[in-house]
């Protein structure tokens, strides 16, 4: 008896400890997803470097949700329901946002009530046209052409014009086995662009390697990009 | 019957004792000072001023960092980033293998410590007892160190509320008198250069003060502070868009002449050796020995103008040493975790003032060999050896053995995967040594992974390298020969090359370079070189490439290929995304003439994946959405 008295405490230690465990909140459940796009057509970017902001009023002390942009520009976040704010933080991105109006400025106002497509037009510097890939023996060959967007005051020199090839999927500044530049003062003809960038020794070998040309703008930090395209040599 | 009578004894004992004495209550207590006690004796506030001083905060330091709200910065960590140095500790490989940095990476936000500053202040002021001079003397130090600290704030978050007076709360639940917004980052390096005028007076000027401020000290920071808000100013342009319409963020362009007038002036001041006799260290004869006795040797060291000191015994030590000694016959079997980069080394020019690569191989392509593992760096720029380790020198008077196996005759090599691993090479019957005790091993921290250790800052003193001992070698802030480079950028800048080359050639008179430079000699890239040779592992690099807002270009997230290594050597601009490593191996070609001599290959460490870059978003430090939402009149950094 005397033994048995002891343990209650344990016992209803054991049964609060327990009761801590379980959350008594859902987890969230609606996906926001969509695209960065221009007139519909989507824009690629970097990866993990380009990224949107989800602001979520009323509920006391505000923090963004990040949410980074995917190679061929398309986003999600999983998300409970409510009201969202959707910004792109300043200066992220090879692109203008458009203002709407002078209240809500580039702010975009989202309800979610279950899963949502949402593709955010923005205003690009350029765009890549037509990208081709060639590959022959050891080389990787590209033609493109440039259209430029933003004309007028707000119009942007090209820095650099760049092909990267990757072993992979992933193709960016910083993860590629080759690269050749083109300074944007040698771009003479924006509708006739060609690039070359010679293939390294792959290990292990493989016959293929995956391409994409990007744009650096002046004074713009993300580059635009072409869609990835693997290219067998 | 006793106990009757007992009862009543306890009782009036009890009353009596209670009774005893009114004093009782109001005893003084014996372990806090009152305001009265402290304000009234000037060793007091003396110790005060003290915890205010070790609080000081600097980019790279021996001790880690505390941030508030943050995780801590190890303050080694800093000192060597930016991929001049690998770090060879498993903990950190994933810096190399990440693209850059966290937006709050260098984030400061301490208003508890300018409260404390403030508070100091205002109380000093109204100290009666303590004599004038003292007085002055106390104030002027709490001021430079609230102005250093300033100036810590604006390098790192751009201009922040500036807030001189301690703030009380009045508890009537309406905080919004507290709140203050952001001040422009000029009018902070305004504030930072107008105190040190103020205080300059009040201060001593004694060349053999180091660790409290002194007049040397206050026009150092001025002249650092100046020649920093005039390079912003002149190259903000490149940059449009890290700014902010309210100038939080941005120095207009047209202020930069008169900034950069003020920092020639200020370090002028100290150069003519009207506030103390400060000169370049020069008391050793071995160049490289002298260049590294400046960071350890306390003994009437001229150079040193404002340091962080320790002193052993005291519990005031520290274990940089331990941490970064070759770890071969080390006290505590440990160290060598900054591993200096073959980009690095490659950075110092020879002694004939030219820029070039270290040679590994000739013009065909071919290795080339060499007698000595120390000859490839022959003739180069002294402060070489004096900053880095390289392989076949010593340490403590131990060889550092750093050789990464033996290159047999057919071009295959024979290794070992730990320090000193044994092998058997061909035509040989007994296992021998293959690869140094140093490494380098790929991938196996604590070894010289890149072919090279750190010797700055390195404590030669027998114990330094001990756990239980530590090392007290100080950190310096503020030293006479950054004071010339300053002076030499800011003559620069103001168009004045002769003078800039006169200040240069001071310093590289010291480091072994005899053949001066000339006016037409002096180039925006030549300053950036020297800074960056004569303050590496200093914590300046950080911020001197980011007020000349050449870190995007620098770090823009290429990888380096060998052929990017050779190129653009001595440019401000070279890439420097990734560190590399150089290779020493020993021939094994008996009866050959090259047998038992050295190649050199450098090679690209399999742990290095990543390369850096440094976003626009990074040139300021994230404010942290705690202090936006704590005060709404707090604007975002840009690019955050």
């Amino acid at each position: 008896m005397k033994i048995r008295s002891q343990f209650i405490p344990f016992l209803a230690l054991l049964f609060l400890i327990s009761a801590c465990a379980k959350d008594n909140f859902t987890e969230p459940k609606s996906t926001l997803s969509g695209r960065i796009v221009y007139n519909g057509e989507p824009i690629a970017v970097e990866y993990n470097q380009v990224r949107l902001q989800l602001w979520q009023p009323g509920f006391g002390k505000l923090a963004a949700i990040d949410t980074q942009v995917d190679q061929n520009g398309s986003f999600s976040a999983l998300l409970f329901n409510g009201k969202y704010k959707l910004v792109v933080p300043k200066g992220r991105g090879p692109f203008k946002t458009l203002e709407k109006d002078a209240a809500a400025k580039d702010t975009l106002f989202v309800t979610l009530e279950g899963n949502q497509q949402l593709d955010l037009e923005v205003m690009p510097y350029y765009m890549i046209r037509t990208p081709q890939f060639a590959g022959a023996e050891n080389k990787v060959t590209a033609t493109l052409k440039l259209e430029k967007i933003i004309n007028g005051a707000d119009a942007k020199a090209i820095e650099q014009v760049s092909l990267f090839i990757n072993k992979t999927e992933f193709v960016s500044r910083s993860t590629n086995v080759g690269v050749t530049d083109i300074a944007g003062a040698d771009v003479k003809n924006l509708n006739a662009i060609t690039i070359a960038t010679e293939i390294p020794a792959l290990v292990p070998t493989q016959k293929y390697v995956f391409a994409r040309v990007g744009v650096k703008i002046k004074d713009v930090e993300d580059m635009i990009f072409s869609p990835v395209q693997k290219v067998e040599f | 019957m006793k106990k009757i009578f007992y009862i009543p004894v306890f009782v009036l004992l009890l009353l009596s004792w209670g009774c005893n004495d009114d004093e009782f209550l109001n005893r003084p207590p014996t372990n806090i000072l009152t305001e009265e006690q402290v304000w009234g004796d000037e060793g007091q506030v003396l110790s005060l001023l003290g915890n205010l001083y070790n609080r000081y905060v600097d980019l790279g330091n021996f001790r880690d960092f505390e941030r508030p709200g943050l995780d801590a910065l190890t303050g080694w960590t800093r000192l060597a980033d930016f991929n001049e140095a690998f770090w060879s500790e498993s903990g950190r490989y994933k810096e190399f293998q990440n693209s850059g940095w966290d937006l709050n990476t260098w984030s400061i936000w301490d208003y508890g410590y300018i409260r404390e500053m403030n508070l100091f202040i205002q109380k000093c002021e109204a100290a009666e007892k303590l004599s004038p001079a003292a007085k002055d003397r106390f104030l002027a130090e709490a001021r430079f160190l609230r102005a250093s600290y300033y100036f810590e704030l604006v390098k790192r978050m751009g201009g922040v509320p500036l807030i001189l007076e301690p703030m009380t709360y009045d508890f009537s639940g309406d905080p919004t008198y507290l709140q203050h917004a952001r001040a422009k980052e000029s009018e902070i390096y305004d504030f930072v250069i107008k105190e040190a005028d103020e205080i300059k007076a009040k201060l001593p000027a004694n060349a053999g003060e180091k660790s409290r401020a002194t007049q040397a000290a206050a026009l150092a920071m001025q002249a650092r502070a100046a020649l920093y808000a005039g390079s912003l100013a002149r190259y903000g342009v490149n940059t449009p868009s890290v700014s902010l319409p309210g100038g939080e963020v941005g120095i207009p362009a047209n202020l930069a002449v008169g900034y950069y007038t003020k920092a020639l002036a200020a370090a002028k001041e100290i150069i003519s050796g009207s506030v103390g006799a400060y000169a370049l260290y020069n008391k050793k004869p071995d160049l490289s020995e002298n260049f590294s006795s400046i960071f350890y040797d306390k003994a009437n060291n001229p150079e040193a103008i404002f340091v962080d000191d320790y002193k052993l015994q005291s519990g005031k030590v520290h274990y940089f040493t331990g941490s970064n000694q070759p770890r071969y016959g080390a006290e505590e079997e440990e160290g060598g975790r900054i591993n200096p980069s073959l980009n690095f080394v490659e950075s110092f020019e020879k002694l004939d003032n030219t820029f070039a690569r270290i040679p590994t191989t000739n013009a065909a392509g071919a290795p080339i060999y060499y007698a000595n593992q120390t000859d490839i760096f022959e003739g180069r720029d002294a402060r070489l050896a004096g900053t880095v380790m390289l392989p076949g020198t010593t340490f403590k008077g131990r060889t550092v053995d750093i050789w990464a196996g033996f290159q047999l005759g057919n071009g295959s090599i024979v290794s070992g995967d730990d320090r000193g691993a044994q092998k058997t090479l061909p035509g040989k019957s007994v296992p021998e040594q293959v690869v140094g005790f140093d490494g380098p091993i790929d991938g196996f921290e604590f070894t010289a992974q890149t072919g090279f250790y750190l010797r700055k800052y390195l404590d030669p003193v027998v114990g330094s390298g001990q756990r239980g001992v530590n090392s007290e070698v100080w950190f310096i802030r503020y030293r006479y020969a950054e004071v010339l480079l300053n002076a030499a950028e800011a003559a620069f800048e103001l168009k004045q090359p002769a003078v800039a080359a006169g200040y240069m050639n001071q310093v590289r008179a010291r480091a072994g370079l005899v053949k001066p430079l000339v006016a037409g000699d002096i180039t925006f890239d030549r300053i950036a070189h020297e800074r960056r040779v004569e303050l590496a592992f200093e914590g300046h690099y950080h911020f001197d490439i980011q007020r000349w807002r050449i870190a995007h270009i620098v770090m823009d997230g290429n990888a380096i290929s060998a052929a990017d290594l050779s190129k653009d050597l001595g440019k401000a601009t070279k890439r420097n995304t990734q560190p590399w490593a150089l290779w020493p191996y020993k021939v094994y070609e008996p009866g050959s003439p090259n047998n038992g001599k050295w190649i050199y290959k450098p090679v690209k460490l399999s742990r290095v994946t990543g390369a850096d870059r440094f976003q626009l978003g990074n040139y300021y430090s994230l404010i942290t959405d705690e202090v936006v939402n704590n005060n709404p009149k707090i604007i975002r950094n840009p690019n955050h």
